[in-house]
């Protein structure tokens, strides 16, 4: 799950700063020779956000004798300085640990730090997603996460807004409304000049969506080496995101800000690009008393994906064999379509995307809008993409902030492209 | 813990002198052993904690910027390259020019307040002083993260107070963490907010120091009160002004958690790193990039020799404006 909630990410920073320097002093080596072929009394497994595996790990505990202890942190942020002090020290890893894709990407730069799953488990090459199973593996072909969830893409919508700014309210029609990107931009300028408020709340929301959508090499190609000023796929989501800010439809909320949380209750803006793990930001930050009044159509121009985890075993686990066991466990069909069932994260095995509990779900806060066909049949058009070790990096630390700078007024469009370039290249060394 | 409490007193019944007084002079040498060392070891368990804590990491960081260091992966000694980098590195600059205008837009008014503050709570007429104290240094005891996400709020575009008040004279709202002038005014009124009282506090502790005959002698010779705090308050608190001014340098140098917060978390500070500090640029490439530990060592360094050198520039500046 990608729960990139930087609400909360405030003192969580500060917080990772103190630990983090913490890791950055202590050094040592764990020379505890693993015993081979003992059978482990306990695996500690650590996720953030929700992964739903509450029930799961109860079945596998009476399955297998091993115990398993679930550690989970609330807050992304938090999550991934835990992890590179457990790797920097060599000391504290669990034996499996969920990776989000960012965090994914940029540890895949040091693949010694995780075991090669393939030997260990079954070949699952067949199972999932193929664009995702291809994702978990390392640049040196060592397969290092199995597929946990995707994000998908979608867009949440106000229906009362919609309908203040005489524009249609119901899935369908709304999604008549843009079958493409062009149609999205003209459905905003309707909706300034009826209410003079932007639709969308920013251009990287949307940016996003397109760059994820055309799939291929992102700001990296195939060998890992930085191209963000040549891809294509760059550009397009650079010049939609630019037509957006000309034509003026959004409301210059940066995501994550102040006034962006806001925006949700107060109306700012009409729209915003959901994947699944949005749906709950969404709720979170609209309250109780806007129940209903968002809904989720299609994204347009076709699926894409935004965010999504794999399980990985550390190199440092003294149980790696069943630790790997225990990820194959976690990520098969089954658990998959439980681990929705609890809390929503979307299956990537592809016989729980088949599941009809999973395809039959709605959702009440949006209107009783069916997230699971609409998520679902997304996950399957999905494009094959690839994001390089820094791309979460290079994207808000380069990408967003030039775009913003534009969409601001604070840079003309060459100025802000000429920072997105140079930054791109500083954030995306690795 | 004393040495020579481990010794027996001397028995009264002990039959043979020599045996004693080579006892008793054991037992003074311990004594002079207790004089001599006892007080280094009562000052130990400070630099035990501060070695641990203090030198080792600084000498570890100092090591570490001297390689090409991945928090999670291997380490090259690269002699003095990162220093050689961060001279020509732009963002660097922008770093030292953002901190040091927060600096001096946080510490001049919020020292001037103080040092006008502590002249009236040191006057003799003023009733309820001691809750004026008190109220004075409240700010200080608040949680800076609080201060910081408070301030946030206020400051915002779309639904804050201060842009609200602003409407009011006709000011159309500003986005203040998108111009260099207006988040740096809004960073420095959180850091000012939080340390003039406490700046106030030490400045009329050193004011009260002051001894109060030279008041009187001034005022028999007709000196105004305006005349008296220029010519007696002023020369006299200049030791204390010493050490405010580089207590406010180590702080405002060391800035991080109100940019970070106010920049909703992103370690860049602003779309065009407005206002993004040397600390967290510290922290970008030291702890958020983890291939370039090494260099945010290197940054971490020269901030420490920019504040040593800061320091001791006031020192000598001050000192010389007393003589």
């Amino acid at each position: 799950m990608s729960l990139t909630t930087r609400r909360t990410r405030l003192a969580a920073v500060a917080l990772a700063a103190i630990t983090a320097v913490g890791g950055l002093a202590a050094c040592g080596n764990d020379d505890d020779a693993p015993a081979a072929g003992e059978k482990p009394d306990k695996l500690v497994v650590d996720t953030f956000g929700e992964f739903g595996y509450d029930e799961i790990i109860k079945q596998y505990e009476k399955d297998t004798g091993i115990k398993v202890e679930l550690r989970k942190t609330a807050q992304l942020n938090e999550y991934r300085p835990k992890i590179v002090r457990a790797l920097a020290t060599r000391k504290g890893a669990a034996d499996v640990i969920a990776l989000e894709e960012g965090i994914l990407n940029e540890f895949k730069a040091n693949p010694a730090n995780w075991v090669d799953l393939a030997p260990l488990v079954a070949d699952h090459s067949k199972d999932y997603l193929p664009w995702k199973y291809e994702l978990g593996k390392a640049p040196d072909g060592r397969l290092i996460g199995l597929p946990t969830d995707v994000g998908s893409l979608a867009v949440c919508y106000r229906r009362d807004l919609f309908q203040a700014a005489g524009l249609p309210t119901e899935r369908d029609q709304v999604a008549g409304l843009w079958p493409d990107w062009n149609g999205f931009i003209e459905t905003g300028k309707k909706y300034r000049a009826a209410t003079n408020k932007g639709m969308l709340d920013s251009v990287t929301t949307a940016a996003s969506a397109v760059m994820f959508q055309q799939g291929g090499d992102l700001f990296y190609d195939k060998q890992d080496a930085i191209v963000a000023d040549k891809s294509a796929s760059v550009k397009t989501a650079w010049d939609t995101a630019i037509a957006m800010a000309d034509a003026n439809i959004t409301a210059e909320t940066a995501t994550w800000s102040p006034e962006w949380s806001a925006g949700f209750k107060q109306g700012t803006f009409a729209a915003t690009f959901c994947p699944s793990w949005m749906l709950g930001i969404v709720a979170d930050n609209s309250g109780a008393e806007n129940n209903g009044k968002w809904d989720v159509a299609p994204v347009p121009g076709g699926a894409g994906n935004w965010g999504g985890s794999w399980l990985a075993v550390p190199e440092q686990s003294k149980y790696q064999k069943e630790a790997a066991k225990l990820a194959e466990y976690l990520t098969n069909a089954q658990s998959q379509v439980a681990a929705f069932k609890l809390k929503g994260p979307l299956p990537t095995n592809l016989e729980a995307l088949k599941n009809p509990d999973f395809l039959s779900y709605t959702n009440e806060y949006f209107n009783n809008a069916p997230t699971g066909k609409i998520f679902g049949d997304s996950v399957a058009k999905i494009q094959p993409l690839h994001l390089g070790p820094k791309h979460q990096a290079v994207k808000e630390n380069a990408f967003e902030p030039a775009l913003r700078s534009y969409e601001n007024g604070q840079a003309s469009k060459d100025k802000a492209w000429e920072q997105f370039v140079k930054d791109a290249q500083t954030q995306g060394a690795f | 813990m004393s040495l020579s409490a481990t010794t027996a007193p001397p028995s009264p019944a002990a039959p043979t002198p020599p045996p004693a007084r080579r006892h008793r002079s054991r037992s003074s040498s311990l004594t002079r052993l207790d004089l001599t060392y006892s007080p280094y070891l009562y000052i130990a368990p400070f630099f035990l904690v501060f070695g641990i804590f203090g030198l080792y990491p600084m000498l570890r960081t100092a090591w570490m910027s001297l390689h090409d260091w991945n928090l999670i992966g291997d380490h090259s000694f690269i002699g003095l390259d990162n220093y050689a980098k961060l001279v020509t590195d732009e963002y660097f600059w922008n770093a030292t020019f953002n901190t040091f205008g927060i600096f001096l837009l946080s510490t001049v008014p919020q020292l001037l307040l103080a040092l006008f503050l502590a002249n009236l709570l040191n006057r003799t007429f003023l009733r309820a002083r001691t809750l004026f104290r008190m109220a004075i240094f409240m700010p200080n005891v608040v949680s800076v993260a609080a201060v910081a996400i408070v301030f946030g709020m206020l400051f915002q575009r779309d639904f804050g107070v201060f842009n609200w008040l602003l409407g009011f004279v006709g000011v159309d709202p500003i986005d203040w963490d998108a111009e260099r002038w207006s988040s740096w005014s809004a960073i420095a009124s959180m850091v000012n907010w939080r340390w003039t009282g406490y700046n106030t506090l030490i400045l009329l502790a050193g004011m009260q120091a002051i001894p109060r005959e030279l008041y009187e002698a001034a005022a028999l010779d007709g000196a105004s009160q305006w005349r008296q705090f220029w010519r007696i308050t002023l020369p006299m608190l200049t030791p204390t002004f010493v050490f405010v001014v580089i207590l406010s340098t180590i702080g405002g140098l060391q800035l991080f958690t109100e940019p970070l917060v106010f920049a909703n978390g992103n370690i860049i500070g602003g779309d065009q790193r407005e206002f993004q500090t040397l600390a967290m640029y510290m922290y970008e490439l030291g702890i958020e990039n983890l291939n370039t530990a090494g260099y945010g060592a290197a940054v971490a360094w020269a901030m420490f020799l920019m504040i040593a050198l800061m320091s001791l520039v006031n020192f000598l500046l001050i000192r010389r404006t007393v003589k």
